[in-house]
């Protein structure tokens, strides 16, 4: 963590380093002793599960953009380790402020999965469900959203209430100055933030050390005077200690922490995009060998925690959950004409709304 | 209220102070908005009243204080942002926008951005570079958001007061060269004014006038100076430019047969062609001479020792009136 040195008088001098945590290895052995909320393996399986589910989600997302039954999308493929563990060590009360790319957190914070696919099947209602509370919507500019989380941490502030917003971002976003100013706020206000920086080392086409000449991208929280830490994004483990103290941290007040999660986008940007124009494959098979849900396997199974018949059961539950969703997002109707025109102000204006009877009659004149 | 005359700086600085009052959710932030009252003091002693953590000194950065202000807002705040000239909000324009306009639109009412951002707008008080800009058509642009611009304190303290009231982003510009010209007698504290109607200012039979903000001043003077000549103008204060009171206008133009737009803001693809866009639609037969524009000329705002060149002048504007 960074520390402070006094310089004498204007001058103070920084010191300090990114430590990384990781407590299993890509073949799901131990580095180093385990925390003791491992030993009993329930919070572990219920990790492996979100894991697959998110994972099976995002397959069945995939192959509804590929039939025509979805617009573009951004699969989550390869980083579904944070989301699930943020997802899981946030209160309800706490709000989370989304990228695009948290599928698997937004499910296990209450999000129907029939309300994401709504969503990317272009369809504002997505954004709209009950089970999102009070969390922001899927945010599409890149890195706007870090102001968001930070006015909602002051809010939190202003209120005296205990409650924590996570943000998520990935590796481009932190190149942005609405990222750093975000920091900025958060390190000088002490809010209770937790900004988890989703490396997965590609910003569509442009690879991470093209992004940034920082050896780490958690560093950037130093300037604002933040702790930063390094955590192996597809470790469950190392998720959960660095993520649950960061959390617990900013509901004690003392403030925010940067967490870049180093994982990797084992997918194409999104369903529009063909990465294999600009990485090339050994690159990815490689970092196949790394991915989160194999490796949380070979650990549960070394540690018989986990079976081949809870293995077939769990899909099945999947394949069900999956397909009732598709069948809820593909049974919504389209909403009613008037409802492109009711959501612009709390009370629609009346030459809007004279608009709007244009467009009900058909009619294309003043 | 008390019987002191208010200008139209104070009355912000009362109707900010009155909303903190009245409501436990609003609160204040921006770039010396705390401590030092801001730099026009439209702020002042509000810190001191009502604490740091309800009038809030941000770090000087615009897109942060729009983003913070559209975050602070879904959690049910009324934040009221203040940027501190005009010429500095293009950065909050991803997040006015990509964000609080389309909050409520693109989650269907589940979260709205109850919020106010309030910047100093126009020229002609010597400013530095960047001080002097009229935009509101930029903004004006932008489904979801409303543009409110006032002329005079009685207006500001009202318009302010329902502006916070609203339950959706509104832009309130102040037109800074009025900020001390003219002091009124505000009505009772609490008074509101509406923000879907122009104010008719001055009734008349032969010419409509249509402005906003600063320029209410030159088309009082030119409406006076025309009515010595014989021509009778009817002058109407715009004030709620998004969304735009068109009922008001064309029944003065209804009446007059003629219409001349005046604003600060460069001509082209301004407030002022859609106004003249939409009385030439509805008004095609009833109007005796083509609508007229009296603006800002389509160049860089000048610098301070030539502004008076680029500002709409009451010769100007009664040049034009004479035309018709």
């Amino acid at each position: 963590m960074p520390t402070t040195l006094d310089g004498g008088g204007l001058f103070r001098v920084h010191s300090g380093d990114v430590p990384f945590v990781r407590y299993l290895n890509p073949e799901g052995q131990p580095t180093q002793p385990l925390p003791s909320w491992v030993k009993d393996g329930q919070q572990l399986v219920a990790y492996y599960k979100a894991m697959v589910k998110a994972r099976e989600a995002d397959r069945k997302a995939i192959a509804m953009q590929r039939t025509g039954q979805m617009g573009t999308y951004p699969s989550c493929l390869g980083q579904e380790a944070p989301g699930v563990v943020y997802g899981s060590l946030m209160k309800p009360e706490d709000v989370l402020v989304p990228y695009y790319r948290d599928l698997p957190g937004q499910l296990l914070r209450g999000v129907e999965l029939s309300d994401i696919y709504l969503y990317w099947g272009g369809d504002e209602q997505g954004s709209a469900g009950a089970g999102y509370g009070q969390d922001m919507p899927n945010c599409v500019p890149i890195a706007t959203q870090a102001g968001h989380a930070v006015g909602i941490a002051s809010a939190f502030r202003i209120r005296d209430e205990h409650r924590v917003v996570v943000i998520t971002c990935g590796d481009g976003a932190t190149s942005k100055g609405d990222f750093l100013e975000a920091l900025n706020l958060a390190g000088v206000w002490q809010l209770p933030v937790v900004f988890l920086v989703v490396n997965n080392q590609w910003a569509i086409s442009v690879p991470r050390h093209a992004q940034c000449g920082g050896v780490t991208l958690a560093q950037k929280g130093a300037g604002a005077g933040l702790p930063c830490v390094q955590v192996d994004g597809n470790d469950v483990i190392a998720l959960h200690e660095v993520i649950g103290s960061s959390i617990e941290r900013a509901r004690a007040g003392k403030g925010a922490v940067v967490i870049e999660a180093v994982t990797y986008r084992l997918c194409d940007h999104t369903t529009a995009d063909d990465a294999t124009r600009y990485r090339e494959n050994d690159e990815v098979h490689k970092a196949w060998e790394e991915e989160p849900v194999k490796r949380l396997q070979a650990y549960l199974h070394e540690q018989g925690l986990w079976t081949p018949e809870q293995e077939k059961s769990l899909q099945k539950q999947i394949t069900q959950d999956i397909h009732r969703a598709v069948e809820t997002y593909q049974a919504t109707p389209l909403q009613s004409v008037s409802e492109l025109f009711d959501y612009h102000y709390a009370e629609t204006p009346k030459g809007l709304r004279q608009q709007m009877e244009e467009m009900l009659g058909g009619q294309n004149h003043e | 209220m008390s019987d002191d005359k208010k200008t139209l700086v104070e009355a912000v600085n009362l109707a900010l102070d009155h909303a903190l009052a009245d409501d436990k959710d609003v609160v204040l932030l921006g770039e010396d908005v705390g401590t030092n009252g801001g730099v026009f003091r439209a702020t002042q002693n509000l810190k001191q009243k009502y604490g740091l953590k309800r009038v809030m000194d941000t770090p000087l950065a615009e897109t942060l204080i729009a983003g913070m202000t559209v975050g602070m807002a879904t959690q049910g705040l009324k934040p009221v942002a203040e940027i501190q000239f005009m010429g500095f909000i293009f950065a909050c324009m991803e997040q006015l926008v990509g964000h609080a306009a389309r909050m409520r639109n693109r989650t269907r009412g589940r979260l709205t951005c109850p919020m106010v951002m309030r910047a100093p707008f126009g020229g002609g008080i010597h400013a530095p570079e960047h001080h002097s800009e009229s935009t509101e058509a930029l903004f004006a642009h932008i489904p979801g958001l409303r543009v409110v611009i006032p002329s005079s304190p009685v207006r500001a303290y009202g318009l302010l007061r329902s502006a916070i009231d609203n339950p959706d982003p509104v832009l309130f510009l102040e037109p800074k060269r009025i900020y001390r010209v003219q002091k009124q007698t505000l009505p009772e504290a609490g008074s509101r004014l509406p923000l879907d109607t122009c104010f008719t200012l001055r009734e008349g039979s032969d010419l409509t006038l249509v402005t906003w903000g600063a320029c209410v001043r030159e088309c009082q003077e030119a409406a006076r100076k025309l009515a010595k000549g014989g021509i009778s103008v009817e002058l109407v204060d715009v004030a709620t430019i998004k969304p735009l009171d068109m009922d008001t206008i064309l029944a003065s133009v209804r009446k007059t047969g003629r219409c001349v737009i005046v604003h600060e803001a460069a001509r082209s693809f301004g407030v002022g062609a859609e106004i003249a866009a939409r009385v030439s639609t509805e008004l095609f037969h009833e109007l005796r001479a083509p609508v007229q524009r009296v603006a800002g000329y389509d160049i860089t705002m000048p610098y301070y020792r030539m502004e008076d060149h680029y500002m709409p002048s009451c010769e100007r504007i009664m040049s034009a009136c004479s035309r018709l």
